[in-house]
């Protein structure tokens, strides 16, 4: 079923009892190929989908995104504990959490073969933007503890998924505190 | 400045009632304006050698649209003492009695090229025509002939252009048990029908903006391991990437000649470093990109000011988002929110004078907008967990997205099974129905 039941979009009059009206300024119009071509020198124009799309929809499908999408699998250490939790707005490695990142860090010191990829996360408060950046923090902080800890830059990547895939859906610090987290991810 | 704004709930459920797709995917709430709204009296429309429901449909589309903007009091049909649809038969003094200051009435003709419809307008006060107007219509343009009929008699009353022929575009994303969620970017008219949708993606879609033409939209999609920033053409769907740095490309904001963009960039070396998220400035001709800000906090959420002199951004270099600004010619950046904890993703209004923004105290993510003159902050919402507030191209309303409205309960339920809307942005004003 694709129709969605629950979307709250609201509108709100503003009334501004200030006197003047409000007209837009009516930009001059913009020279649409320009803009709308894909630019010649960056990497991704030669992506699959780039510039495609000649009716309404333009239909994405590239596998190996949604292969992306449910990377939370890892063939890493498998004893070992995968999640680091943080604070509300904080992206500070808590106390406890500290000996898991170690565990890590001996694993990839010891094994400098291996890879991982540190994922960043949030809960749904705040924009979606912002949290883009605060994800990318809680990945970075991790990151900094495995070099502290002797680990290679090249076995580590970081990537900030912000708020946009949780693994609570609920709407309270029940979900929340489960989805702001850096998640181990081996290939 | 005084801004007025109380609840009504008014919620237009099409989903409920099992419309087809392309009307389905949005519920527009209405809250509500000032406290003294204009009386106006709609008469149903008649209908002249068509289907006989076709003048009504249309004058209700007047009638919900005047009514959502908060300006307007429609009398209830059950009290129309006469239904005229032609101005001979108007008697001012019916009106008068019912205590309605205007008068609409008008018809839906059956013409050799589809419909012809016509409107009067009236001062029941004065007992004065205001306006009137014969406009041709086809069968698929009714629902733009009454918002065309819904700007003129906007117009003719506030005095500022109506806003009922715009655009809102948004994102949804549904997660589906067992697969990937499936994120799409869509168009409604700005009364939340006619939805299309013009990107499907298995992954997400953030931040849409649109073009000043009307004519294009910039919007992030993840692609692999970081946010994609695009500009796609809405009539042909033809996009491409325009910035693409390891790390982040978001948050676009279209100068208002269209010739830049404004965006919020993480530049990676390789995929394990630490990027910093500033503010660039993209020139979309000469793709030249030009660093706006240079901090080690992050910075996101630019945001053009309607005479192109100034960016306002989000920065957090004082612990916690607030609103910064700074001029394009260069110099110093100014904060300018001081309250609440938080305050995010500001937008102009457009005439320059107001920031909307999401606004957090207390826990509650509300849409706030500030005074830029006074610098006075008003809160106008009391939903939480606001998202994405944008003006009307008039300035007369603000759309935003939220989880909770009222009935939080009955919203925590019903979200964590299904879908979310995001980022709505509402379009400027069209030159021509596309």
């Amino acid at each position: 079923m694709r129709a969605l039941k629950s979307l709250g979009l609201l509108v709100l009059p503003v009334v501004l009892l200030f006197g003047c009206s409000s007209t837009p300024e009516q930009p001059a119009a913009v020279k649409a190929p320009e803009v709308t071509k894909p630019k010649p020198e960056a990497p991704a124009t030669t992506k699959p989908d780039a510039g495609a799309g000649t009716g309404s929809a333009t239909a994405i499908d590239t596998s190996k995104e949604k292969a992306d999408a449910s990377a939370d699998k890892s063939t890493g250490p498998g004893n070992l504990k995968n999640t680091v939790y943080f604070d509300f707005d904080r992206f500070d490695i808590k106390p406890e959490f500290r000996e898991a990142v170690l565990a890590h860090a001996a694993y990839l010191t010891k094994n400098p073969s291996a890879t991982v990829k540190i994922e960043g996360h949030c809960d749904e408060r705040g924009t979606r933007e912002y949290n883009i950046a605060l994800g990318d923090r809680r990945a970075t902080a991790v990151r900094q503890l495995l070099k502290l800890q002797g680990v290679s830059d090249k076995q580590i990547a970081t990537i900030s998924f912000g708020e946009e895939r949780p693994v609570a859906l609920g709407h309270d610090e029940d979900s929340w505190w489960q989805n702001r987290r850096a998640v181990f991810a081996y290939r | 400045m005084t801004i007025s704004f109380f609840f009504r709930t008014v919620a237009v459920c099409f989903t409920l009632m099992g419309w087809p797709v392309a009307h389905a995917a949005l519920t527009i709430e209405i809250t509500e304006g000032v406290a003294d709204k204009l009386p106006i009296a709609v008469v149903p429309f008649a209908t002249e050698g068509a289907d006989a429901l076709v003048g009504s449909d249309l004058s209700a589309v007047v009638i919900a649209d005047l009514q959502r903007s908060g300006r307007f009091k429609a009398l209830p049909l059950t009290d129309l003492v006469a239904r005229p649809s032609d101005p001979s038969k108007v008697n001012f003094q019916d009106w008068r009695m019912l205590g309605q200051d205007n008068l609409l009435i008008g018809s839906v003709k059956a013409a050799p090229q589809g419909y012809e419809v016509r409107f009067f307008l009236f001062d029941v006060l004065k007992g004065q025509q205001i306006k009137a107007f014969s406009l041709p219509a086809q069968p698929t343009t009714l629902r733009a002939t009454a918002h065309k009929i819904s700007d003129m008699v906007y117009e003719a009353l506030i005095g500022e252009p109506g806003a009922f022929s715009t655009r809102i575009a948004y994102v949804t994303v549904q997660h589906k048990a067992g697969a990937s969620s499936v994120h799409t970017l869509w168009i409604a008219d700005a009364d939340g029908y006619g939805a299309r949708d013009v990107l499907n993606s298995p992954t997400e879609i953030m931040s849409p903006a649109w073009s000043p033409d009307g004519t294009k939209l910039a919007y992030s999609r993840f692609e692999h391991d970081h946010f994609v920033l695009y500009v796609q053409e809405i009539a042909t769907g033809t996009r491409g990437v325009v910035a693409d740095a390891l790390g982040h490309n978001g948050a676009p904001a279209w100068s208002p000649d269209g010739t830049k963009l404004a965006l919020a960039m993480q530049h990676k070396r390789h995929p394990g470093d630490a990027g910093n998220f500033d503010i660039y400035i993209l020139d979309l001709r000469s793709k030249a990109l030009t660093r706006f800000t240079d901090h080690w906090a992050v910075e996101t959420h630019p945001a053009w000011s309607p005479d192109g002199n100034s960016l306002v951004f989000t920065s957090d270099r004082s612990g916690r988002p607030q609103i910064y600004r700074k001029a394009l010619a260069g110099g110093k950046e100014e904060r300018l929110t001081f309250e609440g904890v938080e305050n995010d993703r500001a937008s102009f209004s457009p005439n320059g004078k107001m920031l909307a923004m999401i606004h957090a105290n207390s826990g509650e993510y509300r849409v706030a907008v500030l005074d830029l003159e006074t610098s006075q902050l008003r809160v106008l919402t009391d939903s939480s967990l606001d998202e994405s507030p944008s003006f009307a191209p008039n300035g007369s309303m603000i759309i935003y997205a939220t989880t909770f409205k009222n009935a939080k309960i009955l919203a925590k339920q019903r979200l964590s099974q299904e879908g979310r809307v995001l980022d709505p942005a509402w379009s400027p004003l069209l030159r021509t129905s596309q």
